[in-house]
């Protein structure tokens, strides 16, 4: 049985991935599991400067999900280089930094640094509905994200690969823009803009008014997401959006998913992702599937 | 370090009305176990709802391998919980939180607690009476809130309850007794009224003051950097399930 897949040119034992966000950088489910088990681990968004992120509540639950607003709290790329990656490094999986900007000069200036790095790609953020500047705003068209991204692709050799937020009215737009400007992948979906009201004091739950909303509520928007881009672009769909068990990645990848993405699962179960590997491995047992790359995008639409 | 397991309910108690106690055989987390730290519990096999409870620990045997904890229930995981019965199994991750009660070379110990926040309290003084005097002071609002008056009588040396409708605060009883009592650190949980004002009492007093915060919490790891708290004259934010759930009063504004 093969499960070895390539994501935009990196390597990967099998297609499960940790989502940004969900795993830090990676030491706290090191105390769970070994690393070795998943394909690769995205880290916690990036960076050029450390964030402190939003003022707290920063989560709220809602069914079947939750909304977040962190507000993109990290130690900054310099402090990830020092003390993150040397260990990560020696972890056996494959190692993709989420990077964000407010501008298209921290977007460059960060993926050159993150083009000298012992790491396997980049998960370029275009689409985190926390931040005030940049992120989502160079990631609702096709030209913002064909701008930045072409501009980054300047500067970084390793594989690139864009996250699209599924805030658009086409998401084959962002997906093409990604893929002219020569990304080597796409992920998606990041988080739907949300909002939940305590009505008893009229105020939302979230310090920041507004969030990400994820978890299984979304995951159905996220597999038509997944199927319209892997349908529109050519380069390889990393997909995630509320998928949390092997079912739900087996899903993702017949929607054209070379990869999925546990995120939020991780949150309900620090052990989802390595449960979903063993699923996987199950079901191609089950139905005698020799190669998992054979499932991608195999979904049979009705006539 | 903190593992998943299907702890069996060996007992489930009624403490008050809508409070239970549940003890649960779970040895591989009370092994670890330290006061002040917290599980999470995966109250429903399915996805609703979606997101583990925490809850704080409140007794530890780690002779029978028995944990007890103590909720209120409040909304919809806290109704699903309070449904199990005996001899069911419940999905607890634990033990939670790195910041946990650091009590070890204090001599005289005031606890403070109020309402519901007194539950983490109890595994503390039964830890700290071994070394330590521990004089506890626990709030309630009325007569009949009161709860755990005796457990709490057996683990301190001695025990003041003040109700809010009849005494006032109990922290005015602590601010009256420091002196007397030669008070060398504060331990305390409870509403965000009681903790701001003991904030204020040990900095007043030059007194070392640890207390147990609560934030609305996603993973309960620190992978999600959801339960954020922040730092006295700094924009940074540590996180209540990290280095908490305990943290030194002067360090966070609350």
């Amino acid at each position: 049985m093969n499960t070895n897949i390539n994501l935009a040119g990196i390597k990967m034992k099998n297609p499960i991935v940790l989502a940004s966000g969900t795993c830090g950088y990676g030491r706290e489910l090191d105390t769970f599991f070994e690393l070795n088990k998943v394909g690769g681990l995205i880290t916690k968004g990036t960076t050029l400067k450390p964030k402190d992120g939003n003022p707290p509540s920063r989560i709220c639950e809602t069914p079947s999900g939750l909304i977040n607003s962190i507000g993109l709290q990290n130690p900054g790329v310099d402090h990830f280089i020092q003390y993150d990656l040397p260990w990560l490094r020696k972890q056996d999986t494959a190692i993709i930094v989420n990077a964000c900007g407010s501008t298209i000069e921290e977007y460059i200036e960060l993926c050159k640094i993150l083009n000298e790095q012992d790491i396997d790609g980049v998960e370029l953020n275009l689409s985190c509905p926390n931040v005030k500047a940049g992120c989502l705003a160079f990631g609702t068209s096709y030209e913002g994200v064909k701008e930045v991204t072409s501009k980054v692709r300047k500067v970084l050799d390793k594989p690139l690969i864009v996250k699209l937020t599924p805030n658009i009215t086409d998401i084959t737009e962002s997906a093409r823009g990604a893929e002219d400007a020569g990304a080597d992948g796409i992920s998606l979906i990041n988080t739907l803009l949300a909002m939940s009201i305590n009505i008893e004091t009229k105020k939302p739950y979230l310090a920041n008014n507004m969030g990400g909303l994820s978890g299984p509520a979304v995951r159905p928007v996220a597999v038509r997401m997944v199927y319209q881009a892997a349908k529109a672009a050519r380069i390889p769909v990393l997909g995630m959006g509320g998928a949390i068990n092997g079912k739900d990645v087996i899903e993702f990848m017949m929607a054209g998913a070379t990869a999925v993405a546990i995120g939020s699962g991780t949150l309900r179960d620090p052990f989802a992702s390595v449960k979903a590997a063993n699923e996987v491995e199950q079901f191609m047992a089950k139905h005698k599937i020799k190669d998992i790359n054979s499932i991608i995008g195999s979904v049979q639409l009705h006539g | 370090m903190a593992s998943i397991v299907l702890a069996k309910l060996v007992k489930k108690d009624i403490i008050r009305s809508d409070i239970f106690k549940f003890s649960v055989h779970a040895p591989e987390i009370v092994n670890t176990t330290k006061p002040g730290q917290f599980i999470e519990i995966q109250v429903s096999d399915e996805v609703e709802p979606f997101l583990r409870r925490p809850i704080s620990v409140y007794n530890v045997d780690k002779e029978n391998g028995i944990l007890e904890f103590i909720f209120e229930v409040r909304g919809i995981g806290t109704k699903i919980l309070a449904k199990k019965e005996e001899g069911d199994n419940i999905d607890i991750l634990g033990p939670l939180g790195w910041g946990s009660f650091n009590y070890e070379g204090y001599k005289n110990i005031a606890v403070l607690g109020g309402g519901i926040g007194i539950f983490p309290l109890y595994e503390l003084c039964k830890n700290a009476k071994n070394d330590a005097n521990v004089h506890t002071y626990l709030g309630f609002r009325d007569e009949r809130a009161v709860m755990l008056e005796k457990e709490f009588k057996q683990v301190s040396s001695s025990l003041t309850i003040t109700l809010d409708n009849v005494d006032g605060f109990a922290i005015n009883k602590l601010r009256d007794d420091l002196e007397a009592k030669n008070i060398d650190i504060i331990f305390a949980c409870g509403p965000l009224g009681m903790l701001k004002a003991v904030q204020e009492l040990a900095k007043e007093k030059n007194i070392s003051c640890q207390i147990s915060l609560e934030e609305k919490m996603g993973c309960g790891f620190g992978v999600c950097m959801g339960c954020a708290v922040k730092m006295v004259n700094s924009s940074y934010y540590k996180h209540v399930c990290k280095e908490g759930p305990v943290f030194e009063a002067s360090e966070v504004e609350i």
